[in-house]
Parts: C-alpha cells; structure tokens; sequence
C-alpha cells in the first residue's frame, strides 16, 4: 500500500463489511497495480469472495472506501464495473446452464446487430479455448460440461472481457496441472499486458509461483503484507491459520486384505470403458488423470448417477446399483464435485441439508428437530464448519464451508465406502489437515476410502495406492516408492512406455 | 429476521384486514350463517390448494384438477345412477359413488405423475392435456347437457354438504382435517422434506439418493386423491354435474397457493400460507357481493391484482437481501 498509491488501480480504504448484525471484514486495505499478480489468501469465512464480490461491484462495503484511479467511487453493479474494466472469475459458477458455451461467453455483448451473429461468436470463443489449451466444444452446451470445464469456460468469458482488474476466486480449485498450466499462461500474459489482477487460491504452491505481493487476510483482518520471495509456502500457511502446521499428511495405513469393493469391467456408454479395480478394506486409493479422463463418470456410474454396466461386489456380494439409493443400502456413499448443482441446496438452511441424506434415522415418522440439531452439532464440531449463524442459509457460507457441510452430509449416513471427488475443493491448508487426518481416520476404523483428486500432491499424500486414468480406461497403477508426480503425469498423459 | 416474520406473515395480515373491512362494510358479513357459506365454498377450492401446493413445491404444476373435479363428480353421479336400481336410495349406493370419486382422483393424479415422471414430458404440457381431456370426457358423458343425480339419492346425500356439527358443516371439518394433515406432512414428515428439497435442486435431491420420481409422483396422486375428496363433498351441494362444473378452479387454486407465499418455482411450500390464500380469495368475493361499493363483476380484476401484489411482495424481500 505505501509504495506508488498513486498506481492504483483499484483499491479498498479502511472497509468493514456486515452481514445483518455480523461483522466480517474489519478495516480492510488493500490495493491493486497494473501488471502485478496481488495473491489474496485466508481460512475458510476469512472474507477473501467478500472482499473480490466488493471490488467487482456486486457487494456494497458498509463502511470505508472503494477507490478507481485514486478516486472513490461506487459501483451500482457488477455490469458496471465490468464496463469499467473490473471482471470478476466467482467462487461459484455464474454461466447460464441452458446456453451454449459461445452464447456465455459472449452473454450481454452478443456479437451482430439486431440479429446475432453466431459464426463470430463461435469462432471467437473457439480461439479463446484455444488459448486454453481446451478442447470444449463451442457449441456444447454449459449444462453438459464437466465441473473443470465449466471452470474453464468461466476463465474464458472472463479474458474475452477487455479487463483492466481481473479478479479470481480459487479459479484452480478444480483444475488439473494441465488447465492450471493454461492459466498460469494467460496470466502471465495479461501481467504483461498491465493488468492488475487478483487472484484467490487455496494451493499454496500457486501462490508463491505467480503472486508479486500477498496479502493475508485472517477473520476479516489484514494480518500481513508481502512481496514476492518474503513468504514461502509454510510462512504463507503460519500466517493463514496464526500458529504452526506440520505433519501435513497422517501416516499411511496397512490396509486389510479383504476387498471391500471389486468393480470388473465397468463401463459407462461414451465415458469408460471397461475399467476392473479392487478395493481393500482399511484402503485409501487414490483416482488420478487429467480433467476428461472419465474419473468423475466412472464414480457416478459406480454408485448408479449415470447408466453404467458391469460387476460390481460389495464385500464379496455380487450387487446390482442401479441407483444411488442401491448403492446407500450397501453402504456405499458418493460426494460430488459439484457442489452447487448437485451437492447442496443452497436456499435450504444447514440442517436441512445436513441430514438430506439420511432422514430415515430421525424418526420414523415424525422428523426429530431436536435430533437434527444435536446433529448439527456434531458435524460443526467435527469438520469445524463456520457459520456465523446456525440458522444461515447453506449458500451463505464461504465456499470451504459448504465443502465442510457436504462433507458431513456425506458421512451422515454411515456408509462403508466412500467415493470422495475432491475432498478439498477450496479448503484451506488448515483444515485440508483436518480432512486428511479425518479420511485416514475412516480408513483405520476398516472403512474404505476412493479419493479423486485434481490435486496431485493430495493424491499422493493420502493414498497408499493411486490408479491414474486416462480416456475413459485405467492406464495404470502407482503404488509405494512408485507413487511419484512424474510417474503419475506420465501415465495420465500417456507417455509411458508400455500403454495400457 | 423480523423482516423475513413480517413477509411470511403478510397474507395473514391481509385475510385480518379483509374480515375487518367486510365487518365494517355489511354487519351480516360476521353472521354465522354467512362465516359456514364463505368457509364451505372455499372447502372445495381449499382442498384442492393444499393438494397443488405439494405439486408447486416439487416444482410441478397441475392445470386439470378443475376438468378432473368435474369429470369425477360426473362419473360419481352415473355410477350411482347406475347401482341405485339394484341397491335401492341406500348409503350402499352412495358409498359407491364416494369410492369412484376418491379412486378415480387416485388414478387420475396417477395418470398425469405418470406422464411427468416416467414419460418426462413437461407438468405444463400434460395437465393441459389432460384438461382438456377430461372436460371433453364430462361433456360427451353429459351429452352435452347436465348429468343429474336421482332425486332420492339427492336428498339421502344432501347433508353431506348441509349437514355437519352445528354451524360447522362437514365441508369445513374436512377442510381443517386436510389443511392439518397438509400443513403437519409438509413441515415434519419425510415426504415434506423430500418435496421441498426436489422442488429446491432436483439434481442435489437426486444425488441424496431421494427417489424423485416415486415422490414428484406421490403429490399428483395426493392431489388427485383430494380432487376426489373435494368431488364426494361437492356432489351433495347441486346434485348433478356438467361440462362447466369446476371452471377456473385450477387457476383459483394456484392463485391461492402463490398469495400463501409458496414460491412458483418450487422449493418452499406453506400449506397454512395456502389455506390463507383460500380463505382472501373466497372473502374478497363474498364482501363484493355483500357490499354495493364494487360491482361482483369486477371480482376477478380484484383478485387479480392481489396476486400479482403478493408476488411482488416476496420479490422485494429477496432484492432487498442482496447487496
Ligand atoms: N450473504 C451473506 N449473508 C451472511 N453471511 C455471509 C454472506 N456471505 C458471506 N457471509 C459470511 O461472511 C464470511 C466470509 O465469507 P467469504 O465467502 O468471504 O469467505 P472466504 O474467505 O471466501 O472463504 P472460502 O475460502 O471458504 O471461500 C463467512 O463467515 C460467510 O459465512
Ligand atoms: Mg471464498
């Protein structure tokens, strides 16, 4: 802040932000330069979307100052500060689901006059996918795309807006190396280019490879400042969570040798083929590939969300799922990665999402409030969710919370196995901590564990086994001194020597 | 919180301010005899809305419950026609018609779940047709004309819909029990939850292993079993039935269900807020025509606005939540 605030572009004086009665940024200031990186990182309900939501116009601060070039100024709206030249990447999607990826991308400046020229808009949002690196489909429509590329379409309307301030919330918490990869290329191009850009994340190792400066927000406060090289990765997290980390990833464990899950030849039409693993009990396995592999669809046609064939034995018991509600009865859960659309109901308050799942164990009849209070309870003690209410609408919480709640809606049932698609998708380091210990600690108690997960670090950490996938087919499989980044990578993009 | 109190309460206020005005306008308005007409008359209306507020809140709709009425009440009518020579001007008859109207309504709600759920065509599109289908199935069995019930019947059945304890008719009893039951199955059983929760995100009810179609299915079959429950109480009050039996009631019934604060989307349903929603409807409609302010004619104009007022009513809420 004290260097050049003359260079600002876009800064915050002195903002504090309350929602109803509860305050959650306190005096925050904060400013952001032509062609710097400003990485803004924090716990879970630290204020960061907040923080990006009052930039980009969509929140109003209840006290302080928003200042464009040095002067105060409000934004009415979002639109408005777009045609300022402040372009906001949300947390949470912000595509319509019905529309084409090109009609998105070009969504309120449709290319044409009074009739719209499609071929334009096909062909430019063509070649900003293809800056990318993304093979999606212009004419795909959003509701048929993965979470990733929904991400990626997301990135995409936000470069083909002519952006002064580009602002990111957690853009890469559902990409893989490869997408990431992309990202980093646009950003290193816009930073040359003089945009002043803001950018969220959760993955440390990020932050201390793109950010110029860091700031480090802590219960809506700046805690601390830094410039590029004066914060490692660690320092980063001590400053997050106000205390030391260590021992990131629990001890691995010795799983059973029983099979808890044995999939033969499963196949789901257009997206996997023919995929056989076995599962062990006490297991953690981790599903490895790039965005596009198929993980994602061989877990929902696993667990009967897609139409799938194949065998499938539960602990040595053939069975057939044909619906979720087959796979619950055997014990086998699955968490989305999709959190808004498939994962919670967002105008519905906590508990009711909570419990979603598993009201058959509140009363028979009658459902028991009070029960599902203590449950509540429970869970927020256990996944240390933060709600500054309980009563809160789910869609309130930050996102790393929402992901806390899910995954306790997830666990409420009990179930035996567990399929996780990305356990920690905007959590931070703290709590990744949490959730890493709380896995292996499913494990130990003989339960099993699959763990997809874009994150190859996390993959490797938490599994005492990886399989990487590749096209809709199982590549191969990583296991003990093996279970490598490069060996990963090798199988994912298929460069390995024997190809499966 | 004291804002969303005063939102959820608004229909409320406005059905007290309703029955003041009425007060101050007609001194009959509070007689006995006039609260038992308003509260019956709403009785077919009321159950019915209590019924399309599940269907609204799983996100469906139900355009065919005013045909359906009218078929089932002409269908009831020519069964009992139809037993009444081999059992004779007996309860036995009338049993008989009750049960084709309530297991018709079963069986038509079955029909149009069915079309939505394993058919997958749009709630719009189906219950337009089988409005449609059902009223013309009324007329043709009517001839065109008006399906009557004999007149030994008529009389033997009559007090179902006069008759009742003291100044509460069996219309208004069964509406409490029906608005009870709706508001207590809503709230506190899993059925409620699951209505809710589908009309809220069907994907996310989906991926919580809720059967969405055995449930979406569940309120049309509710809703038609209580377009038959309405039928065995509406047949009693005019004996007969014809192609114009229960026009409008569809549209009466959603208004009701949307002034009661259910949202048209889906997601939050408020059976209380329904049957409030009944009770503004049917008294705007009585003051008229106790009072000479407006003419009866303008009725619907009135009607209309309230509603539209009451959606804009909970816009302005989730606006002013915003920013
Ligand atoms: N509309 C709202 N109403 C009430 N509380 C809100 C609202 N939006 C956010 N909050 C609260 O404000 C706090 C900060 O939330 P915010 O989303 O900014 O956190 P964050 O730093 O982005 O966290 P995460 O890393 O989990 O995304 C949280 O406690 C959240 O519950
Ligand atoms: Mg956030």
């Amino acid at each position: 802040m004290d260097s050049g605030r003359t260079m600002t572009v876009l800064a915050l004086r002195n903002v504090s932000k309350s929602f109803g009665p509860i305050e959650v940024l306190h005096g925050v200031d904060l400013g952001l330069e032509p062609g710097e990186v400003h990485a803004l990182i924090g716990e879970n309900g630290a204020g960061k979307s907040t923080i990006m939501k009052i930039l980009g116009g969509f929140l109003d601060p209840t006290s302080g100052e928003l200042l464009l070039d040095g002067q105060p100024h409000r934004f009415a709206s979002g639109p408005q500060a777009e045609a300022a030249g402040v372009v906001v990447i949300h947390q949470e999607f912000n595509l319509a689901a019905d529309l084409s990826v090109a009609a998105n991308v070009f969504l309120g400046r449709e290319a044409g006059g009074f009739r719209l020229d499609h071929r334009a808009m096909r062909a430019g949002t063509a070649a900003l996918l293809d800056q990318l690196h993304s093979p999606i489909d212009p004419d795909a429509l959003i509701r048929d795309l993965s979470v990733p590329d929904r991400q990626m379409v997301e990135i995409a309307k936000a470069l083909s807006r002519k952006a002064r301030v580009l602002i990111m919330d957690e853009p890469s918490a559902v990409l893989t190396h490869r997408e990431v990869g992309a990202l980093y290329e646009q950003i290193d191009r816009l930073r040359a280019q003089g945009v002043a850009i803001l950018y969220c994340s959760h993955r440390l190792d990020e932050v201390a490879h793109l950010a110029d400066r860091i700031t480090v927000l802590r219960d809506g406060r700046v805690v601390r400042q830094a410039l590029r090289g004066e914060l490692d990765e660690s320092g980063m997290a001590t400053a997050m969570v106000g205390r030391e980390l260590q021992d990131f990833y629990p001890p691995k464990g010795q799983p059973d040798a029983a099979p808890a899950l044995e999939v033969q030849d499963l196949t789901v039409p257009g997206e996997v083929h023919g995929v056989s693993f076995t599962l062990r009990k006490g297991e953690v396995l981790g599903i490895a590939g790039l965005v596009g592999s198929g993980r994602t669809e061989l877990a929902e046609g696993l667990v009967g969300l897609r139409p799938s064939h194949g065998e499938i034995r539960v602990n040595g018991q053939p069975t057939r799922v044909r619906e979720l509600r087959d796979a619950f009865a055997v014990g086998l859960a699955y968490l989305t990665e999709d959190r808004k659309e498939a994962g919670l109901l967002l105008e519905k308050p906590l508990r009711e999402n909570l419990t979603l799942a598993a009201l058959e164990r509140f009363g028979r009849v009658r459902i028991d409030n009070r029960a599902e209070d203590a449950a509540l309870d429970r869970a927020t003690a256990e996944f240390d969710i933060r709600a500054p209410r309980r009563d809160m609408l789910a869609g309130r919480l930050s996102g790393g919370n929402q992901q806390k709640l899910l995954l306790a809606k997830v666990m409420l049932p009990d179930p035996r196995i567990i399929i996780i698609d990305e356990p920690t998708r905007g959590i931070d380091v703290g709590t990744k901590r949490q959730i890493y210990a709380f896995i292996r600690k499913l494990a130990s108690e003989g339960r099993s564990i699959i763990v997809i997960s874009s994150e190859m670090t996390e993959v490797i950490g938490l599994s005492d086994r990886v399989l990487v996938m590749r096209e809709g087919r199982i590549a191969g499989e990583v296991a003990g001194a093996a279970m490598t980044e490069e060996n990963i990578v090798r199988l994912a993009m298929g460069v390995s020597s024997e190809a499966a | 919180m004291r804002r969303l109190n005063l939102h959820t309460l608004g229909p409320i206020v406005a059905l007290i301010a309703l029955v003041i005005l009425g007060a101050m306008l007609n001194p009959a308005f509070l007689a006995p005899a006039n609260i038992t007409n308003v509260l019956a008359r709403s009785a077919f209306i009321g159950m019915i809305a209590v019924g399309m507020t599940f269907v609204i809140t799983s996100g469906g709709l139900d355009l065919s419950v005013g045909s359906m009425a009218a078929f089932l009440a002409g269908v009831a009518i020519m069964a009992m026609n139809a037993v009444a020579p081999a059992l004779g001007v007996h309860w036995g008859t009338i049993l008989i018609g009750m049960g084709v109207a309530l297991l018709g309504g079963l069986a038509a709600g079955w029909l149009n779940g069915a079309l939505v759920t394993k058919a997958r065509i749009e709630p719009f599109i189906v219950t337009l047709g089988t409005m449609g289908i059902f009223r013309s199935l009324v007329t043709w069995l009517a001839d065109g004309g008006t399906l009557s019930l004999q007149s030994g019947l008529r009389t033997l059945y009559r007090p179902v819909y006069y008759g009742g304890i003291g100044w509460i008719t069996w219309p208004i009893i069964t509406f409490a029990v029906v608005a009870i039951i709706g508001e207590w199955m809503m709230r506190h059983s899993r059925f409620g939850r699951h209505v809710e929760a589908i009309g809220s995100n069907e994907r996310v009810a989906r991926y919580s292993a809720i059967d969405v179609n055995r449930v979406k299915l569940m309120t049309y079959v509710l809703l038609g079993l209580l377009v038959g429950l309405a039928v065995v109480l509406y047949v009693p009050r005019l004996g007969s039935a014809s192609g114009s039996t229960g026009v409008l009631w569809e549209l009466e019934a959603i208004a009701a269900v949307i002034i009661g604060g259910t949202a048209l989307k889906g997601g939050t349903g408020r059976v209380w807020g329904t049957v409030v929603g009944v009770l503004i409807l049917s008294l705007i409609d009585n003051i008229l025509n106790l009072a000479d302010l407006v003419s009866p004619y303008l009725n619907g104009a009135i009607q209309g606005v309230i509603i539209v007022l009451a959606v804009v009513l909970q816009r302005e809420k989730s606006a002013a939540d915003e920013r």
